[in-house]
């Protein structure tokens, strides 16, 4: 008899989703996570005295809504903001506003207009294609079962269905580069600029990488999944952390924080348990980890556990992350250069043109301290006024490009970086340097080590097609099970990836009962 | 040992000069990118000089790394199949190893020098492979294939020339033990280890050593009838041993292209070289699947009707194909027509009575001869000298 049914390593979103999902079945599920608090990447964090952020994810736009019906997430009290307009700020303050298929501003003319609205009818096609795609389990294409393809067939069926054109369109594009394709639909740089930064958030490519326009769909899954638009989460991202922690404990399942796992305990050819920091072991039918593949595979299992050919896949997994966060405590609310008090409340993007993001990534590949970014700004004490003391607000900041370890070193660079970013946000916010009364700046090594992520990547490996699907997290580690017996996994590096969508969790936990691995 | 023969395109080990000038027949062959002769001066007389007094065979261009750090035994135990746990310090062991999916990539001897000292010596260049082995581990692999060259000296008065030489004690050796000696100054290293399933040594030298080794051997064994052997006698023997040649009994995994080409262990009939209690090693979860659902083919020793070598022969029964064969030849000492053979399953098994489906060529004639032959069990040369402790004197 084992201590219980499931181990859940992490109790980010997906471990706690998946927790949720088995402890409803009837499993007895202990759910471990290193940190104080439950959440994971859906945390909020207080960084100066009365000043609390969402240090990790602070937008809430993919979550699947399936997800939050069956666990009833709204009924536990999960409260969210009205949906932002994105407003991608010019430095004449004349800016360019997306709001659903309408975009204005900046000069934009009407056949930019008209092309926008025809580009997000075909992006919403495929993603809606792709989104049936995401909430099952990922086909494999070599081994005859005919689940797998069912999957396939109504993938095809789907593809065939958009019409030929859509379909030659999709097939043609998706291997690409989201430059190329804003080059084919507009002329309005700003436009390209701030829809191609939805296609490189979070990972460490720019829009001439190769996969930029599936990272985009991705993102635009999120729109299908979600339905909720671009949000905020009232009370921060860690209420949402806080809500499932709620929801997976009242199912039953057990929530044990402040207890980092220090290894996976394998015994003959199955994965037996796990032993913590403490000393302590815990043994379990099954471990599930949320936890990226990198350190799942490398820091907890080891390489030592494994068949080579395995231990080179997670060797070779892509996990950088070019993504840092800015925040900071502003003294009172900070003047946009155009924008209105309320509109402080959307979400500001700040992106130089295309040719500018390469340029920005440029010295990113070589170790150094860029000298422009991109921002994606969030003011959430604007519609949240728990977050920051009375009349006081606080920024919060997705910035790019960011190196894993420049060459000066984070001691040198972080005041020089800190510097820039600033200097860089004077540009539309003049004087907003003055109100800054604290600041953080969290590059990816931070969030490495905060959050226990290889290579400080939120979405647990690059978004990109070698490194999807049936392929996610690698070749013969897929549809959630591992190569090693007992081992599944359920986080952002298992299928259909990162960006807080919950899918991978939700996935996990029904593969798991539909192959009865827990009886 | 790196420099190119003027004559050749490929490379020449220390031996060579030595070997050049006793090479009559001044036949040839590239093994593994090395100029080595096929034949000597007459492959049967070469290949009696091994069974009936001793033959020396330039081992040189086999591949050899040197595996140290703390956890050289634990690396090794994931790298192949037996349980490398159990191979004492001075002891030798004949290993294989395998991908991920099973197949066998090549096999090897493998020397236990010192407490975390271990040597490989493999048929196929593998320092890509054993570098990828290292992740997790903490070793150091140094390739020492131009570092340590070897003699095989093979043959029932090896022992003798040997101990002439100065390996005192040398018949004291068991089977895959290994005795170290000094030779003008420099170390020499003993171990009782061959190709031939006769008794026999290999003896290690550093490349500077070489030349003087050969022209002592030679000088010392003249009364015990030491005879240079080529790549085509010891062919002869090793078949008739019952031992298989990477690239020619299997492919070595990695270098196969196309699919279904490449052969498990059992498959190889080297199930007695995996070690299931081995919590873990590569191609361990895929071979355990094997065992479970069975192999795709049998390794075949076949007695053929006959004196034909069966060499490339599909193997039948009745009207049907079931099997090729990858090594095969007339054998002097055990008077019999040996072929070895991948049968597919269910066909093979000890006591199945086949036909190979032999061509020969007289005079630019073709025949073909459908020559019955039956699955034999083990090999067919058997030596008693082999195993015997102390080695008999000649």
């Amino acid at each position: 008899m084992t201590d219980y049914d499931a181990v859940i390593i992490g109790a980010g979103h997906n471990g706690l989703i998946c927790a949720t999902y088995l402890a409803k079945a009837g499993h007895r599920v202990l759910v471990l996570d290193g940190r104080s608090e439950p959440g994971g990447c859906a945390s909020t964090r207080e960084f100066a005295t009365g000043f609390k952020v969402s240090d990790c994810a602070q937008w809430f736009s993919q979550f699947d809504r399936s997800i939050n019906k069956d666990l009833n997430l709204d009924g536990a009290g999960l409260k969210l903001s009205n949906a932002k307009t994105t407003i991608s700020l010019q430095p004449d303050g004349d800016h360019l506003t997306l709001d659903g298929d309408h975009i204005a501003g900046a000069g934009v003319d009407p056949v930019d207009q008209a092309a926008y609205r025809e580009f997000r009818k075909m992006m919403q096609r495929f993603a809606k294609l792709m989104t049936h795609l995401y909430r099952g389990r990922p086909p494999k294409l070599v081994e005859h079962n005919w689940r797998d393809r069912f999957t396939l067939m109504k993938l095809g069926l789907g593809l065939k269905m958009m019409g030929r054109e859509y379909m030659q369109d999709m097939m043609r594009i998706v291997m690409i580069n989201i430059y190329d394709v804003m080059n084919e639909h507009f002329k309005h740089d700003a436009l390209k600029s701030t829809i191609a930064l939805d296609a490189v958030t979070g990972t460490n490519m720019g829009p001439r990488s190769p996969n930029t326009v599936y990272s985009y769909l991705h993102r635009a899954t999120g729109e299908f999944l979600s339905q909720t638009g671009t949000t905020q989460v009232i009370g921060g991202m860690g209420a949402l952390g806080a809500v499932l922690a709620d929801v997976a404990t009242k199912q039953g399942a057990t929530l044990q924080l402040d207890s980092p796992v220090a290894s996976i305990t394998k015994t003959d050819d199955r994965v037996s348990g796990v032993t913590l920091d403490s000393g302590e072991a815990i043994s379990a039918k099954l471990v599930i980890s949320s936890a990226d593949p990198k350190t799942t595979f490398r820091d907890l299992l080891g390489y030592e556990k494994m068949e080579v050919g395995m231990a080179r896949r997670v060797e070779h997994y892509r996990s950088r992350s070019g993504t840092a966060k800015l925040h900071l405590a502003l003294s009172s609310l900070p003047q946009f250069t155009g924008l209105t008090d309320r509109q402080l409340g959307e979400r500001l993007v700040i992106t130089p043109s295309m040719d500018g993001m390469e340029r920005a990534l440029n010295p990113m590949k070589y170790n150094e301290i860029s000298t422009q970014h991109t921002f994606d700004i969030s003011i959430p004490s604007v519609a949240d006024a728990s977050l920051a003391p009375a009349n006081q607000h606080v920024l919060t900041a997705i910035v790019h490009y960011v190196p894993y370890a420049p060459d000066m070193g984070w001691e040198a660079a972080r005041p020089q970086l800190l510097t820039t970013l600033l200097a860089e946000l004077e540009v539309y916010a003049p004087g907003i340097g003055s109100l800054v009364t604290a600041s953080e700046l969290i590059v990816p090594s931070d969030l490495e080590a905060s959050h226990g992520m290889a290579g400080g990547n939120w979405n647990h490996g690059e978004l990109s097609i070698d490194q999807a699907l049936m392929m996610r997290p690698f070749p013969g580690s897929t549809q959630y099970a591992t190569a090693v017996d007992g081992l599944y996994l359920c986080g952002a590096g298992a299928h259909p990836g990162g960006g807080l969508q919950g899918l991978p969790g939700r996935n996990a936990a029904k593969e798991i009962l539909k192959r009865g691995a827990l009886s | 040992m790196s420099l190119a023969s003027r004559d050749t395109m490929l490379l020449t080990t220390p031996f060579h000069s030595r070997v050049a000038a006793m090479c009559d027949l001044n036949d040839w062959g590239n093994w593994m990118g090395y100029t080595t002769p096929n034949a000597y001066f007459d492959v049967e007389l070469e290949y009696f000089a091994l069974r009936s007094t001793t033959g020396v065979f330039d081992l040189s261009p086999m591949n050899k790394y040197r595996v140290t750090g703390p956890d050289a035994q634990r690396y090794l135990n994931r790298l192949v199949t037996r349980d490398i746990a159990k191979l004492g310090i001075n002891r030798v062991g004949y290993a294989i190893w395998c991908d991920d999916d099973g197949q066998v990539m090549d096999d090897g001897t493998i020397f236990r020098l010192g407490e975390s000292d271990y040597r490989i010596c493999s048929y196929q260049r593998a320092d890509d492979w054993l570098a990828w082995n290292t992740l997790g581990f903490d070793v150091t692999i140094e390739n020492e294939s131009d570092t340590v060259v070897g003699l095989a000296v093979q043959g029932p008065t090896s022992c003798t020339i040997l101990t002439l030489l100065g390996c005192t004690d040398l018949n004291q050796l068991k089977p895959f033990g290994m005795a170290h000696y000094t030779f003008e100054g420099k170390p020499l290293m003993v171990s009782r280890t061959g190709f031939t399933g006769d008794l026999g040594y290999e003896v290690w030298v550093p490349p500077e050593s070489a030349e003087a080794l050969w022209d002592q051997l030679f000088e010392l064994g003249h009364d015990y009838l030491i005879k240079p052997i080529g790549g085509s006698a010891l062919e002869l023997a090793r078949i008739e041993a019952g031992f298989l040649q990477a690239n020619t009994d299997f492919m070595p995994s990695e270098e196969v292209v196309r699919v279904g080409r490449t052969r498990s262990p059992f498959e190889l009939g080297l199930a007695w070289l995996v070690d299931f209690s081995k919590p873990l090693f590569n191609g361990r979860a895929a071979l355990l699947k094997e065992q479970a659902n069975g192999s795709r083919f049998r390794f075949a020793l076949l007695d053929v009707h006959g004196n034909k070598p069966a060499e490339h022969s599909f193997i039948l029964k009745g009207d049907k194909q079931v099997g090729t064969v990858t090594s095969a030849a007339w054998c002097p000492t055990a008077k019999a027509n040996l072929a070895y053979a991948q049968i597919e399953m269910p066909h093979g098994a000890v006591g199945d009575e086949l036909v190979a489906e032999i061509y020969y060529q007289r005079e630019l004639h073709w025949t073909r001869l459908l020559a019955p032959c039956k699955v034999i069990e083990g090999p067919i040369f058997k030596s008693a000298k082999r195993w015997q402790t102390p080695a008999p004197p000649y």
